[in-house]
């Protein structure tokens, strides 16, 4: 510090001094709640949004619920109760591509320029779209859900249960958002994120259990399929809804969630900090 | 704002450096700009000036060189840095769902205004920007000089001691132009420090104390606009023929009136001669020599340099090259064409909506280019036999 010029009236070592933790801290929580405020305005002003992002679940529903589920054998009695734990687990993952498309927008439109400019904190803009998208994913997983009910699904746990498969689901779809954040970041230019942010989702939550028992694919993809995180979030959701074994599926589910939003989540805040 | 005593300036640069790949953007970048004083930096497409503004506003890092803010280093302080600074860039950053409002609003939570001087500031701005009547419409509504003057009201939030414009007025009419223009020169006469770049000569002319002008990456002149205009030596002879094909014709007839060779501009059909302190009789002289060629012309003038002058006289002999570097720069990147324009992921955005912006990105020289520099310099020819 000592080496800086320092305009004697204006600028004092106060002003160069960075900011206390505890006043970093409660500016990450207000900045960051202050663009979660602003993205959640956007749904509330384009429900369009949020539609879209529950039709094409809903297709996926009424596709294999009613033209493929019959050739389909599961170990779980009807296939509509084997399907709809699972689509709601691949649905938290289709629904975090807006991430990737909302944040290269905004870098594109000279948005995030504008956010760096400021002194806010570096996770602000990141935390404050995953804050707003974990509401949109749930919103999305409760019209599923229902849908579901309307296609002859039926729970029979209980609430906790139920509430506790909610839970996991949003959970992934957020680390999952952190995957899309780091791609929206990196890619930049939103024409390829929004190809790009599909094309990677399509074989993790096909080639798993969320359609059809993994017992049923070809040898050297059963191994791909098993230890699939999203193999693993539909067990865990069956296990909560309908009570079928869960084996490890619980506390793995838990693991790759904290441990894919632990590495994308930083991956995707350098790449905001590097953002061209 | 406490008053300022030091002598540093407020905005300091000092060989600037920075390198895309293999592209040089900045090759030795050095500028002051003094409290309280509008330094304009003006420069065609793909020169560097959104680069400098971007390492400025501690968005990029300088490859090697210094920076300062109001004495303070930009790459140590980052975010002592932001805490002074506004920047508008080149693209409009409003959002447009929300309303103009909510905008501000946005932005002075995020400077960390209190609520309740967040909502005075709100206010103030609204009015200062004239934007009170539009201030609960979503921003989709409004018109490009609405959108530009509510993007500078969000840079205004925080009171920066040193405000940064990157091509304000780039893709506005022109009413939306002088609208943004008005409000500059009230920041201007209020004491700000301000910070900007354009292509427009007339725009550094009207509005900056000091123009630095910028080509490849390099300041090749600076000084106030009357010592720009001296660069030239006198007074300039200039006037526009009227069948545009006779243009070189024109110009034949008046070379040897002149100090240095005529410089034509086809877009214009206009010839300018530097003539020196020769006086009236070289504008008898010229229309006695135009009238035996046979070249009908109007507007024959003899005039101070305008800054249009100076720049042609300036970057005149590099004009072909500038349109290579400027056309080339999507396919290979010019010779310091990695500058502001082509690098930007934004040019998509920005052209969309207002038909200017990252140009470069766009096949070059597009929308911004085509009342900009760029299109002028490279129109450009110097008429044989002078």
């Amino acid at each position: 510090m000592t080496a800086v010029i320092v305009t004697p009236d204006a600028i004092g070592p106060e002003d160069l001094a960075p900011e206390s933790r505890a006043r970093r801290l409660r500016f990450t929580f207000t900045d960051s709640a202050a663009l979660m405020r602003r993205n959640i305005t956007h749904i509330y002003r384009v429900p369009a949004l949020i539609i879209f992002t529950a039709v094409q679940p809903v297709m996926f529903t009424l596709l294999f619920r009613y033209v493929f589920g019959g050739a389909i054998h599961t170990n779980v009695g009807a296939y509509v109760d084997y399907l709809i734990p699972g689509i709601v687990v691949q649905t938290a993952c289709f629904a975090s591509v807006t991430t990737a498309i909302g944040l290269s927008t905004e870098l594109s439109a000279g948005v995030i320029d504008r956010f760096r400019s400021m002194p806010i904190a570096r996770s602000a803009v990141l935390l404050g779209r995953l804050g707003s998208d974990s509401l949109r994913i749930l919103a999305t997983v409760i019209i599923l859900m229902a849908v579901g009910y309307g296609v002859g699904f039926r729970i029979t746990t209980g609430v906790g249960d139920t509430i506790a498969m909610i839970a996991l689901s949003v959970g992934f779809g957020i680390s999952i958002c952190c995957v899309s954040a780091w791609i929206g970041l990196s890619l930049k230019d939103p024409e390829s994120v929004q190809s790009f942010a599909f094309i990677w989702i399509f074989p993790i939550t096909f080639a798993s259990g969320v359609f059809v028992p993994v017992a049923s694919m070809p040898g050297w993809l059963q191994d791909f399929a098993r230890n699939n995180p999203v193999t693993l979030l539909a067990e865990a959701a069956r296990n909560l809804t309908i009570g079928s074994p869960a084996g490890d599926s619980l506390w793995l589910s838990v693991v790759w969630i904290v441990g894919i939003a632990a590495v994308f989540g930083i991956l995707a805040v350098r790449a905001y900090r590097k953002a061209v | 704002m406490s008053s300022q005593a030091g002598d540093s300036p407020a905005v300091l640069v000092e060989g600037l450096h920075k390198s895309f790949g293999a592209v040089q953007a900045l090759r030795g970048v050095d500028l002051a700009v003094a409290r309280g004083s509008v330094l304009g930096l003006l420069g065609p497409n793909g020169s560097g000036k959104t680069t400098t503004v971007r390492i400025l506003t501690t968005l990029l890092s300088a490859d090697s060189g210094r920076v300062e803010i109001e004495g303070v280093d930009v790459s140590r302080y980052p975010g002592a840095v932001r805490r002074m600074i506004g920047l508008a860039g080149q693209q409009v950053a409003v959002d447009e769902t929300l309303t103009g409002r909510e905008n501000i609003a946005l932005a002075a939570r995020l400077y960390h205004l209190s609520a309740q001087s967040g909502r005075q500031r709100c206010a103030e701005l609204l009015e200062q920007l004239d934007l009170v009547e539009a201030a609960d419409r979503p921003t989709k509504t409004y018109s490009g000089g609405m959108r530009r003057r509510l993007d500078l009201g969000a840079s205004l939030v925080a009171r920066p001691r040193v405000l940064f414009l990157d091509e304000p007025t780039t893709g506005l009419d022109p009413k939306g132009r002088n609208d943004v223009l008005d409000i500059i020169r009230s920041l201007v006469a209020q004491g700000m420090t301000l910070f900007l770049t354009t292509q427009y000569l007339e725009e550094a002319d009207q509005l900056a104390d000091e123009i630095a002008v910028i080509d490849h990456g390099q300041v090749i002149a600076s000084g106030t606009p009357d010592q720009l205009k001296d660069l030239i030596g006198g007074d300039v002879l200039e006037f526009r023929v009227l069948d545009g094909a006779r243009l070189g014709d024109g110009a034949r007839a008046v070379a040897s009136l002149g100090s240095a060779a005529p410089i034509t501009d086809a877009l214009k059909a206009t010839v300018t001669v530097p003539v020196g302190a020769s006086g009236p009789s070289t504008l008898i002289e010229a229309v006695r020599r135009l009238d035996s060629a046979g070249v009908g012309v109007v507007d024959l003038a003899l005039h101070r340099p305008s800054l249009d002058n100076v720049f042609l006289s300036l970057t005149g002999h590099v004009a072909e090259d500038e349109e290579a570097a400027t056309a080339g720069l999507g396919a290979r990147g010019g010779p310091g064409g990695g500058g502001g324009a082509g690098r930007r992921g934004g040019g998509g955005g920005a052209g969309r909506r207002g038909g200017g912006g990252g140009a470069g990105r766009r096949g070059g020289g597009g929308g911004a280019g085509r009342r900009g520099l760029t299109e002028m310099a490279s129109t450009v020819t110097t008429a044989e036999g002078g």
